[in-house]
């Protein structure tokens, strides 16, 4: 009769209900008694069957995603028009900043690129031992010789009562395309201007004034559908004055 | 459930309730014995457990509270109502039942097998609270809470579960025994 009492404290112990002290009353009488050690081990194994069999059903796959797809969507639908108040200018603010950035950064590496090339040819120009090929100071020879050279032709200034004398000129290659390059020599200095037929593409986005590029000065403008660039290592009013000459002819 | 429960303060309702997606389904095809019925309950379940969410108390049990919806939702479909009427005669044949030894012959035959048709067989009560208990591993107040009844029926009624779940493995081992 002493089991009986025990036994009804066995499926508790086994579901470790039992406060510690119960259950180590229980755990020294089940070394004392095979009997209810027995019942014991065989609710224990029950457990173990039951929670084996027990886990017997698995839901498909779609119904997983269906009950996934209703709980994550209705946990943002409650705000979602708020959230995009709140969203939606911003995204457009950093859309924006990005495309102005880009386009500006693009505009700058290409203007970089035309004069970083314009750079490249003057200073080549000045290192060679032959920098032009019609070495004159007369306007009057030096244009002639362009005839049949370039697919255009340009006016070039009188330089009379100026510090400019011409020195020459070459036909000069930018971007596959030829071009007339003049070299220019003031107080020992060279200045290159170039003239090449303009290409909306590649140079519609340079700015007419004076500026700064591989710390040369560079002038450039647009007319009659001809690219002109005055570039050189002199001051940026020595570039200006040039420019204006050549533009006042063309 | 004490970390379950000390995840709750920041928990949302998708952290708390998809993990128990696998557990949720198990039991309410037990329950229904039917793949679409268990696939409209935990739907169900799912549905209302979201919409009364705001009435849940962070810090208790969500998982005891997100079961008990499934098992009331259930017991009010039509499924349940008719399982219910079942519930009596179960009741009275299995405590009726003889104790004999029927783990002897969980350990000999396949035991999974045997074990998934007793239960199938078991009264709504017993074949939840063994569920609950033994493949949930609640704890008798866990139990109390999603079958909303006293702890102390807890244990009374697992008692009573566990013989008839006996009671259904024995008769097989006596019938396999007049054959020989």
């Amino acid at each position: 009769m002493a089991c009986e009492s025990w036994r009804n404290k066995l499926g508790a112990y086994a579901d470790g209900e039992l406060s510690s002290a119960e259950a180590n009353a229980v755990a020294a009488h089940l070394r004392e008694c095979a009997a209810c050690a027995s019942d014991a081990l065989a609710r224990v194994q029950m457990k173990r069957t039951v929670a084996a069999a027990g886990k017997r059903y698995e839901p498909s796959a779609e119904f997983r995603k269906k009950i996934r797809r209703s709980v994550t969507t209705t946990r943002h639908s409650g705000s979602s028009w708020l959230w995009w108040l709140v969203v939606a200018p911003a995204a457009l603010v950093l859309i924006l900043a990005i495309s102005m950035t880009l386009y500006v950064s693009r505009e700058r590496s290409q203007r970089q690129s035309v004069y970083g090339e314009l750079a490249d040819l003057h200073v080549a120009t000045l290192a060679s031992g032959n920098p032009v090929d019609v070495v004159s100071t007369d306007r009057h020879t030096v244009k002639p010789w362009f005839e049949g050279k370039i697919p255009f032709t340009f006016n070039l200034p009188e330089l009379q009562n100026t510090d400019f004398t011409l020195v020459g000129g070459r036909v000069a290659y930018m971007e596959q395309t030829p071009g007339a390059q003049l070299i220019y020599r003031i107080r020992k200095h060279e200045i290159s201007v170039f003239i090449f037929q303009d290409r909306a593409g590649e140079t519609a986005t340079l700015p007419s004034g004076p500026v700064q590029a591989f710390s040369f000065n560079v002038e450039s403008w647009k007319k009659n559908g001809l690219r002109y660039f005055v570039i050189g290592d002199v001051g940026g009013d020595d570039i200006k004055t040039l420019s204006k000459l050549l533009r006042d002819v063309a | 459930m004490e970390v379950a429960d000390a995840r709750l303060a920041g928990a949302t309702f998708e952290d708390l309730a998809l993990p128990l997606f696998d557990q949720l389904y198990n039991f309410a095809h037990w329950l229904t014995r039917d793949t679409a019925e268990a696939e409209d309950l935990v739907q169900e379940t799912y549905t209302k457990a979201l919409k009364g969410f705001s009435s849940f108390r962070a810090g208790t049990n969500f998982r005891a509270w997100i079961f008990r919806i499934l098992r009331n939702s259930f017991l009010t479909s039509r499924t349940g109502l008719r399982t219910k009427v079942t519930l009596d005669e179960d009741d009275a044949h299995a405590i009726a039942s003889p104790e004999p030894t029927p783990e002897e012959v969980l350990i000999e035959t396949s035991k999974r097998e045997q074990v998934q048709e007793a239960l199938t067989e078991l009264s709504v009560p017993f074949r939840e609270i063994l569920l609950l208990c033994e493949v949930e591993e609640m704890s008798y107040e866990e139990i109390a809470q999603v079958l909303a009844i006293a702890p102390g029926t807890v244990m009374s009624r697992l008692h009573r579960a566990r013989k008839a779940l006996r009671a259904a493995l024995t008769p097989k081992r006596k019938g396999g025994a007049r054959g020989v």
